[in-house]
């Protein structure tokens, strides 16, 4: 089947390698296989395919990823655009 | 019967072993008046409320509904802690939301097994959307463990999270907090049975949110409604204003010029809702909203053409309308689907809206301005 995968370069996922302490927890809880640990520090192998749900953001113990999280509907994002408060589902 | 718990949370202050804060966390355990209640375990803070695995025909029932979208916001189960079959108090603990379809799921997969279920107050929304929105979260879970004296019912301190629960609640804080520890299970609940044969270890694929047509086509029925909802007023503009400005009766004019339009809006609502989440990854362009066009485009065509209503006799200006019309509503419906999709994050969402939607606008107005031209010109 083909592989299904959205925009490139969108996403606003970064991971501070310095603060990084190693405990795998971003590889367990990401539903896109985005980390992977090698040298005992967490790496953004696939970065793009990221869907900014902040799983590894929140389960991180040393705080070192930081997402703009939420939900990729287009309900949302018109609430937003009209500046009023509204959840996706 | 008791009123449900309400969410009372103690906001940050979270609740310590022998500290509890006032009114959160308060000893509670759910009701046995619920329809799936078999009875009650004995446990050292009282009667558990029993479930089995069977589900009944009115479970069976409101899952149809849910399915179509009717009354899918009032399908809850009482929060707190419930006995599947018999458990002791070194069984495993599953946490989960009080949506009922995924109470109804988890008991089904779980069938023959005995283990303690924790649902979480969620106001009736599953786990993935309730994370998302941080009521499947840690505060919710600190005070639900609280509430049902969890630490005296089971001796062990390991609790089962579903994996897609993650965005809402951090597993290191409920350490901290609760002393309990987090193990979280695979993303879909059919991997559970394997995830618990294999001592509560995940493969690497059990971790992978995947979007199969399996689950898309479960998606359809919800997405068919939404966009019936939207386009069916506009298909009776459309009727409504040919019939009463075009030439000779009203049934008349609204089927001549009035039918093909309306006929548009449901292609394209064909296209948006039905063939795009289908075809999804067949379907060329990362932006759905290109993927709902080009699907629209192409059931266009084979409903306008191969069936013979290929806009002879019309002025030309008309069938191009009703073409326009086709492309904003399937790429609009398929845009749509991104809220539905497993793969989309919110800044590529917002980035695809941005482009998409002033060209969907334009669309359609066109589309609406050059069908009323087509009255006066031909
Ligand atoms: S969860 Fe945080 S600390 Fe742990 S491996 Fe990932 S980035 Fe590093
Ligand atoms: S935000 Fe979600 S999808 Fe993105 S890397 Fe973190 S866990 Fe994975």
């Amino acid at each position: 089947m083909a592989e299904l995968r959205y925009l490139e370069d969108v996403v606003t996922l970064e991971c501070d390698r310095d603060r990084c302490i190693g405990c795998g927890m971003c590889s367990v809880v990401c539903p896109h296989g985005v980390f992977v640990l090698e040298e005992r520090k967490a790496v953004m192998a696939a970065r793009n395919l990221c869907m900014e749900c902040g799983a590894c953001m929140r389960n991180c113990p040393s705080g070192a990823i930081t997402v703009e999280a939420g939900e990729g509907c287009v309900r949302g994002v018109i609430n937003e655009l009209l500046g009023i408060e509204g959840p996706c589902c | 019967m008791n009123a449900p718990a309400t969410g009372n949370s103690p906001g940050m202050i979270l609740p310590m072993a022998k500290e509890i804060p006032s009114g959160a966390g308060e000893f509670r355990l759910p009701s046995t008046d619920q329809p799936f209640v078999l009875g009650t375990v004995v446990t050292a803070v009282g009667p558990v409320p029993q479930i089995g695995s069977e589900l009944f025909w009115r479970d069976l029932r409101g899952r149809y509904l849910v399915r179509w979208n009717i009354g899918r916001d009032c399908y809850s189960v009482e929060p707190g802690l419930y006995a599947l079959g018999h458990p002791r108090d070194d069984s495993p603990v599953m946490v989960t939301a009080n949506y009922k379809l995924t109470f109804d799921l988890l008991r089904q997969t779980l069938s023959g097994r005995d283990l303690w279920i924790l649902v979480l107050d969620t106001k009736g929304i599953n786990v993935w959307c309730a994370a998302g929105k941080g009521t499947f979260g840690t505060e919710e879970l600190l005070d639900r463990i609280q509430a049902s004296r969890l630490a005296e019912v089971v001796s062990h301190r390991r609790l089962i999270v579903p994996q897609l629960g993650a965005p809402g609640l951090a597993a290191f804080e409920i350490q901290k907090y609760a002393g309990f520890r987090v193990v979280y299970g695979p993303v879909l609940m059919e991997d559970l049975p394997a995830f618990l044969e294999n001592d509560c270890r995940a493969t690497p694929e059990m971790r992978i949110k995947k979007f199969p047509l399996k689950e898309r086509l479960v998606l359809v029925p919800v997405e068919v409604m939404q966009g019936l909802q939207q386009g069916i007023p506009l298909m009776l503009f459309f009727l409504l204003v040919a019939g009463l400005a075009g030439d000779g009766p009203f049934l008349n004019a609204a089927l001549v010029h009035g039918l093909p339009p309306a006929l548009s809006v449901l292609t394209g609502i064909i296209a948006g809702t039905i063939v795009t989440p289908i075809l999804l990854p067949w379907i060329p362009g990362r932006p759905f909203s290109v993927k709902g066009a080009l699907a629209g485009l192409v059931l266009f065509f084979l409903v306008f053409i191969v069936s013979g209503a290929d806009g002879s006799g019309y002025f030309m200006l008309e069938p191009i309308s009703w073409l326009l019309i086709t492309l904003a509503v399937s790429s609009w419906l398929g845009m749509a689907f991104t809220g539905a999709s497993t793969f989309t994050s919110l800044n590529g969402v917002r980035k695809e809206m941005l482009r998409a939607m002033p060209a969907q606008f334009a669309g359609l107005v066109l589309g609406i301005g050059l069908w009323g031209a087509s009255f006066w010109l031909g």
